[in-house]
């Protein structure tokens, strides 16, 4: 068969075999893919969610599930979403299997503390299926104080707990990079050399390692206060329930770059092969990532404006959260540039990345509209502000970290998924995914609450459109999902570097050995630069 | 060098370049620690700064000497730490074992000291939760005083007991020999989490015991 | 990097620093100063504090991304604080209802 010369080749997934090999190995590779079957599972689950609110917001009145069940479903949706599949998503499958490889060097610093972190996230996600199937949770992915607190009769100590165990293979995974991007890289790999992947990397790993901490025990406090019937947070006890969400905040929003900052990443990376040039002002891309993980940490109080917050507060963080707008159009720009005079190629990556350029700046600016105080005050909590984030987190992330898993699959797997099926669907992709989303942002405006299971008949059409593009939607995604199963058998086998890119990673074999290269590399030479793909096949 | 490339695992290119990344990456979880405390010491600040008169009344139902007691026998143990892994780098095994030990040993006097300034609480009724009856100055606001000084010694005397464990496990592989004057990574960075139980105890005594008492308004 | 060891006589005069600053600042406490009770204790606590990381913890002679670490966590928790601050020391700062 076809595969007979691949197979003979030792690589990390024929190296051993048997369930025993996979749950204690500490190769950083099969350890990605351990987190890359976990977050399927829960981006799969959590999208079972999102299906039953779709249908039920098809009709005005709350005829499929009741206001309860609908608290539920959305608040399951979210916490899954954000804390099982987004936040790991990237940096924890793409992230643990691609940083030693770019930065040539054998695992990550380490090893068992990144399979410990799997083992974390895994009880952590045990705690909410258990909690799912206790009878769920409603308080919204935010736990707000005191509905959480004093009034909730839902399993919301259980979910917390989840969240909170959950958060330290977060904080493990960040420090396991810190440490191996400071440490590890390769003879002649100095910091300007670095894949502007490794960039994000780094940036992201920094704020799941100082804003992590905090929601962590934010939620410890909420599940000891409505476990003990304590008043922390509780106004009836001089408490303070703003309080409550500073701190949430000051975690949740840095938390939403930790979700698209390692999207950045990818697409610098597949911007810039496909269109064989340097990514333009590499530097500025390269600080532009800390400078998001530095000034999304200055921005929190966005989400508070109508919260009680000062009003002087309020002034403050709507200032300074045009700043973290800065470094965004930065890199947005200097990819534009990158396109400009490259020879560009339309692959699957590549369509992916269009589709996260122009989603993401939708998603940016308008949330430089929300970081306006005046004009959030009219659309907070409606669905202009969840078209908002669906823009950055589903169009930006998900389509980054789909590119991604095109872009190195050949490299994870040794197996080439199937181009044309594969062009379909990010195209399905794009469509369903604008069709969702962007009526929400129209109904939003004109004033339909979010979280609601029931509204006025004025609003129909904009659901309608919205459900229609979520079948939509749901269809491109189940078409990866099914061709790269099937590309594990019948798909071609890889050449080492398909793309003829000049990342470590590539010139390794496809799939690369347990110890990643057979002799460290040495660097001599800038990331992107396709000039030296030549000089190596002379020399 | 036999001891080198024993301890060398497989991902590092020499001992000093694995060195490093431990005590790197322990630095960087005491920072994750520092802002794991720190959410409870924003809620801390926010209310002293908000209710300082109930603070005031409340504060002075904690023992000062008690506390600053058990700052000292904290102190003594960070102390004997220190020197645990000075023993360590020259490789003095009976001296490490030694040390180690009383680490622990007054580690165990901060938790009794502190659990029984835990129960006189519980029996004032002044231990929200499980028994609070106090019904003089501002109430509420002197519950959350205590709300937030159970939920703040109760983390940190979790952080002391999970010390005593790793001490506890340090001292039984030097007692079998484990460590040596060029391998002893696990001792230092032991060492280090063990005075960062004791940074943040530096901080909690003056503001529970201390900055208060005198504010009674 | 050559490993810096310190003597255990070198720990002993921190510990005895340590300890004397513990009694003067648990004999402040127990006078009443007014506003000074605050500053003191706490200007006490961070000596304490920086005796305790720059010579037990040995950042003293550690490697500068050590020190950057401290600096950071350190910094971060300002962070929280000052912004949580802005919001809540502010309130009734203007004159709208709601605060
Ligand atoms: C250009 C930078 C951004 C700005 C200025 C911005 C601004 C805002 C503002 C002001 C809100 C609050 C709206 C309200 O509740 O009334 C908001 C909500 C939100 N944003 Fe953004 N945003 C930005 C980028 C992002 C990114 C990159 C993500 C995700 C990856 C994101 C995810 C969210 C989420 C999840 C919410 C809703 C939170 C909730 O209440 O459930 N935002 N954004
Ligand atoms: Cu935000």
């Amino acid at each position: 068969m076809i595969t007979a010369t691949v197979e003979t080749r030792d690589n990390y997934l024929n190296h051993e075999y048997g369930v025993k090999s996979w749950l204690l190995t500490k190769d950083h590779k099969r350890i990605g893919l351990l987190y890359l079957a976990a977050i399927t599972f829960f981006f799969f689950l959590g999208g079972i969610f999102a299906t039953v609110i779709r249908l039920e917001l098809l009709t005005p009145p709350g005829d499929l599930v009741s206001a309860q069940t609908y608290n539920k479903l959305f608040t399951l949706h979210g916490v899954i979403m954000v804390f099982l599949f987004l936040i790991p998503s990237i940096p924890a499958t793409l992230g643990n299997f691609l940083v030693p490889l770019m930065i040539g060097c054998k695992d990550l610093a380490f090893p068992k503390i990144n399979l410990l972190s799997w083992y974390i996230f895994m009880a952590g996600g045990a705690c909410v299926l258990y909690a799912m199937l206790q009878g769920g949770v409603d308080t919204g992915w935010t736990f707000y104080v005191p509905f959480s607190t004093s009034y909730a009769n839902t399993y919301v100590i259980l979910t917390g707990v989840g969240i909170f165990i959950s958060g330290f293979a977060s904080i493990l995974t960040g420090l396991n990079f810190i440490v191996t991007i400071h440490r590890m890289r390769a003879p002649g790999l100095t910091w300007f050399r670095l894949p502007l992947f490794i960039w994000s990397m780094y940036a992201t790993s920094l704020i799941q390692v100082l804003g992590t901490p905090v929601i962590a025990v934010t939620i410890l406090l909420v599940a000891v206060e409505r476990g003990f019937h304590l008043g922390i947070f509780d106004p009836a006890l001089g408490g303070d329930p703003v309080l409550f969400q500073h701190l949430f905040w000051f975690y949740s929003h840095p938390a939403v770059y930790i979700m698209v900052l390692p999207g950045m990443g990818i697409i610098s990376e597949i911007v810039s092969v496909f269109t064989r040039k340097k990514v333009f002002g590499y530097r500025f891309v390269a600080f532009s990532s800390v400078a998001i993980a530095v000034l999304g940490f200055l921005v929190w109080g966005h989400h508070m404006f109508v919260a009680s917050q000062s009003v002087y507060a309020s002034l403050v963080f709507s200032f300074l959260s045009f700043f973290v707008a800065v470094p965004s159009a930065i890199k947005v720009f200097n990819w534009t540039a990158t396109l400009y005079k490259g020879s560009i190629s339309y692959d699957t990556p590549m369509l992916y990345a269009f589709g996260f350029i122009g989603l993401f700046t939708i998603g940016g600016l308008t949330g430089t509209f929300l970081a306006t105080l005046g004009f959030d005050v009219h659309v907070t909590d409606t669905y202009f502000v969840v078209a908002h984030f669906h823009y950055i987190m589903v169009g930006g992330t998900l389509m980054a970290y789909l590119g991604g898993m095109h872009y190195w699959w050949p490299k994870m797997t040794g197996r080439m998924y199937p181009e044309g099926w594969a062009k379909l669907s990010a195209l399905v992709v794009f469509l369903g995914f604008n069709l969702t989303f962007f009526p929400q942002f129209i109904m939003g405006y004109l004033g339909m609450p979010r979280r609601y299971h029931a509204y006025p008949e004025e609003f129909q059409v904009y659901h309608v459109l919205s459900t229609a593009g979520a079948s939509v939607l749901a269809v491109g995604y189940l078409i990866p999902a099914i061709y790269f199963v099937w590309s594990l058998r019948f798909g071609k086998i890889a050449p080492d570097n398909p793309w003829n890119a000049s990342g470590l990673e590539w010139q390794t074999t496809s799939p690369p050995p347990p110890e990643n290269f057979e002799i460290t590399p040495v660097v001599t030479y800038e990331a992107y630069d396709y000039s030296i793909l030549e000089e190596m096949k002379v020399g | 060098m036999a001891n080198h490339s024993l301890a060398l695992r497989h991902q590092f290119d020499d001992v000093e370049q694995q060195k490093d990344a431990s005590t790197f990456g322990m630095w960087i979880f005491l920072a994750t620690e520092v802002l794991f405390f720190g959410g409870m010491f924003c809620c801390y600040t926010v209310y002293r700064s908000a209710y300082p008169a109930a603070f005031g009344h409340a504060s002075n139902h904690l023992d000062l000497i008690l506390g600053a007691v058990s700052t000292a026998v904290l102190i003594f143990s960070s102390f004997t730490m220190a020197c645990a892994v000075n023993s360590a780098s020259t490789g003095a095994r009976n001296a490490l074992v030694a040390f180690l030990g009383i680490t622990i040993l007054f580690a165990a006097a901060f938790l009794v000291i502190e659990m029984s300034e835990w129960r006189m609480l519980y029996k004032e009724g002044l231990m929200p939760g499980f028994n609070f009856t106090y019904k003089e100055f501002d109430p509420g606001h002197v519950q959350l005083f205590f709300c937030m000084y159970f939920a703040m010694t109760g983390l940190h005397a979790s952080h002391v007991t999970i010390g005593i464990g790793i001490l506890a496990i340090m001292a039984f592989r030097a007692w079998r020999g484990a460590f040596g004057p060029d391998y002893f990574t696990p001792i230092e960075i032991s060492g280090l989490y063990w005075h960062f139980v004791d940074l943040v105890w530096i901080f909690l005594f003056p503001l529970y015991y201390l900055i208060a008492r005198h504010l009674q308004g | 990097m050559a490993e810096h060891i310190v003597t255990k006589k070198q720990y002993s005069y921190v510990f005895g620093a340590l300890l004397l600053l513990t009694f003067v600042t648990t004999s402040v406490g127990m006078m009443d100063l007014g506003r000074l009770n605050v500053i003191v204790a706490l200007v006490i606590a961070v000596i304490k504090a920086l005796l305790v990381v720059l010579f037990f913890m040995h950042i003293y002679w550690s490697t500068k991304l050590n020190k950057l670490v401290v600096v950071a966590g350190v910094a971060w928790l300002a962070l929280l604080l000052w912004l949580t601050l802005t919001d809540v020391l502010s309130r009734g700062w203007l004159p709208f209802p709601g605060k």
